[in-house]
């Protein structure tokens, strides 16, 4: 069973990754949609490559569902499954390890790859260390890592669509309001290019105005470390790193961007990564493919006006 | 009301941690080790709510070997009232480490319980969420602000895109995200002050809790690298290659 995120007329695109993943166990595989008005949403999963059935569970209190509900519900039907498995994205992390606890098994956060045999491989001690990890548990419950696995399809499926009946609210939360940020660029986490900006960027002026016009010409989304988000030149939402978003884009540029572990977490696993940096030294181009020595502000300017020429 | 809060000893988030050579296991000895990060975090939230009046006792919690001593001890230095060591020498998975801290819940009797919401070793971010699920009670990941009003825990929370404000009720399982606040400093006197603090030690084999884990850890390597890339000279030379090479049309 795949836990589904969406927004309520969208599945988030990771959720093709995770199905793409559950696929290597080769049984039947279900997809649970928990969501308020979510027919439209279920009739097109139902078309989504390989799955077998589509579990609703469609009530008012599941709008935004709260990980007491979500887990509630997941850990009630989960009895049945042989494995469990999300996208590794914060509205997965709230509720899987909460699922697991009610199961009474243990869980694999982040999965990087899955060898067979309920053996997985996933990075520990801030991405520096690969744990080879087997789980003899009845229930595997994880998160995987969405792009190092394929994204399935949406075209050949013809799943069935099961409605079934939401417990009622447990009522130990309540959910007020949401707050994301507006932007006519790309999602950070889908992007296929992403510019990011450090501390060099100095304001949160410099920062948009040295590197909008890249993002605009590359039609990249913007990330940021979070010494620039501290520093509050770059909203906390598009932290890159450990702390903050991981992305894989097809191709990355650090501008003015040290390089320190938990930033490089978030983005080594980019097809193309590109440095600027005015320190020849700095530990960023040991994980650039092409690498720049340049002052920032006159590199990016530059990219921008060649980029939008070309 | 009562706070609990989990204080893991791990590395320093400097340290580049690397596998020994036989891949058994990682190779922790010499180096620098500390209170995680995030826990700082939830230690300073408590703190503060202390300090506001909200709060009248902080229990710190740490589970791990006699050397964790040193990181309950910053607590204490840092401001918390009481601290726990749940003993052993095994290392243990979140789903044992929340059994764990659940016997000391059912002791301690919280109103809120504060963790990190990573550990820097583990980088698993499941042990709070664990614990609320252990409990049936509510919880609060990720929060980068919380307030109390009465029986009520407001707190805004890091999503995907954004944020989210829920209302919890108590009591509650927090985790704290390195946004919630600004660890203050631990000064000499009051960690000198700490050293003479005794810390209450409880033996895990005497909590009657199963920890025993069904996920083993067959080896551990170093992550394959990145190759070395090349420098360019310029602009030009860097758009030529990416279309050039990688087939990137920009
Ligand atoms: C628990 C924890 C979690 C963390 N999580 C994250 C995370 O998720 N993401 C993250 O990014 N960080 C994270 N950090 C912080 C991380 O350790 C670094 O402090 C941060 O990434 C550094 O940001 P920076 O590269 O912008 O700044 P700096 O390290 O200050 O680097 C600035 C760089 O800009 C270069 N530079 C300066 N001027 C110019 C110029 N004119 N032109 C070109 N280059 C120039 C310098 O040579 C330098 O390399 C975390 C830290 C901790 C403790
Ligand atoms: N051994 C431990 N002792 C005390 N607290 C812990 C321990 N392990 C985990 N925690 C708490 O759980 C949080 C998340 O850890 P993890 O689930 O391992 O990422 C940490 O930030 C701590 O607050």
């Amino acid at each position: 069973m795949i836990l589904a995120e969406h927004d309520g007329k969208k599945l988030n695109n990771v959720v093709f990754n995770a199905i793409g993943a559950a696929e290597i166990f080769g049984g039947s595989i279900d997809l649970l949609i928990i969501g308020k008005g979510v027919d439209e949403l279920a009739r097109l999963a139902s078309k989504i490559d390989g799955v077998d059935k589509i579990i609703k569970f469609d009530a008012p209190h599941l709008e935004h569902p709260l990980a007491e509900d979500a887990a509630n519900i997941i850990s009630e039907i989960g009895q049945d499954y042989r494995v469990i498995l999300a996208p590794h994205t914060w509205f997965s992390r709230n509720i899987l390890p909460r699922v697991a606890a009610l199961l009474d098994v243990s869980m694999i956060s982040d999965v990087l790859k899955i060898t067979g045999d309920n053996t997985y491989i996933r990075s520990t001690y801030a991405g520096n260390v690969h744990a080879t990890i087997k789980s003899d548990e009845p229930i595997q419950v994880f998160t995987v890592h969405s792009s190092k696995f394929k994204a399935v399809g949406l075209n050949g499926g013809d799943a069935l669509i099961v409605d079934s009946k939401a417990p009622e609210p447990l009522n130990l939360s309540r959910w007020e309001k949401e707050r994301k940020i507006e932007s006519d660029r790309p999602p950070l986490i889908n992007a296929k290019v992403v510019i990011s900006g450090g501390r060099s960027l100095g304001s949160a002026e410099k920062f948009n105005e040295v590197l909008s016009p890249l993002a605009d010409n590359l039609g990249a989304a913007i990330g940021a470390t979070r010494a620039a988000v501290d520093a509050g030149y770059a909203p906390n939402e598009i932290q890159v790193g450990q702390t903050g978003v991981v992305v894989a884009p097809e191709l990355y540029i650090a501008i003015g961007v040290s390089g320190a572990n938990q930033h490089i977490y978030g983005m080594k696993d980019s097809r193309v990564v590109v440095a600027i940096n005015n320190d020849p030294d700095a530990t960023i181009f040991q994980f650039a493919d092409y690498g720049l020595v340049a002052d920032l502000f006159e590199a990016v300017p530059e990219m921008a006006t060649l980029v939008s020429k070309t | 009301m009562k706070i609990l809060v989990a204080i893991k000893r791990v590395q320093d988030y400097n340290i580049k941690v690397q596998p020994k050579s036989d891949g058994s296991d990682v190779d922790i000895e010499g180096v620098k080790m500390g209170v995680n990060p995030f826990d700082e975090n939830a230690i300073e939230e408590a703190i503060r709510l202390k300090e506001k009046g909200v709060v009248s006792e902080i229990v710190g919690v740490s589970i791990g070997s006699s050397l964790n001593q040193d990181v309950l001890r910053q607590g204490l230095a840092m401001g918390v009232d009481k601290a726990i060591l749940v003993e052993t020498d095994k290392v243990l998975q979140p789903l044992a480490i929340a059994k764990l801290i659940k016997k000391v819940v059912e002791k301690e009797k919280p109103d809120l319980i504060l963790f990190g919401k990573l550990a820097l070793d583990s980088d698993a971010g499941q042990t709070g969420q664990m614990l609320a699920g252990l409990l049936n009670c509510s919880q609060g990941t990720f929060a980068s602000s919380v307030e109390i009003k009465g029986t009520e825990v407001f707190i805004t929370r890091e999503i995907d895109g954004g944020t989210e404000s829920i209302v919890t009720k108590l009591p509650v399982v927090l985790t704290a995200d390195l946004r919630l606040n600004e660890p203050r400093f631990v000064k000499l006197p009051d960690l000198m002050m700490a050293r003479k603090k005794s810390i209450e030690t409880i033996k895990a084999d005497d909590l009657g809790v199963d920890v025993s884990s069904k996920l083993k850890t067959i080896n551990v390597s170093e992550p394959p690298q990145r190759k070395e890339g090349i420098k360019v000279k310029d602009i030009k030379e860097l758009l030529q290659k990416l279309n050039d090479i990688e087939g990137i049309k920009i």
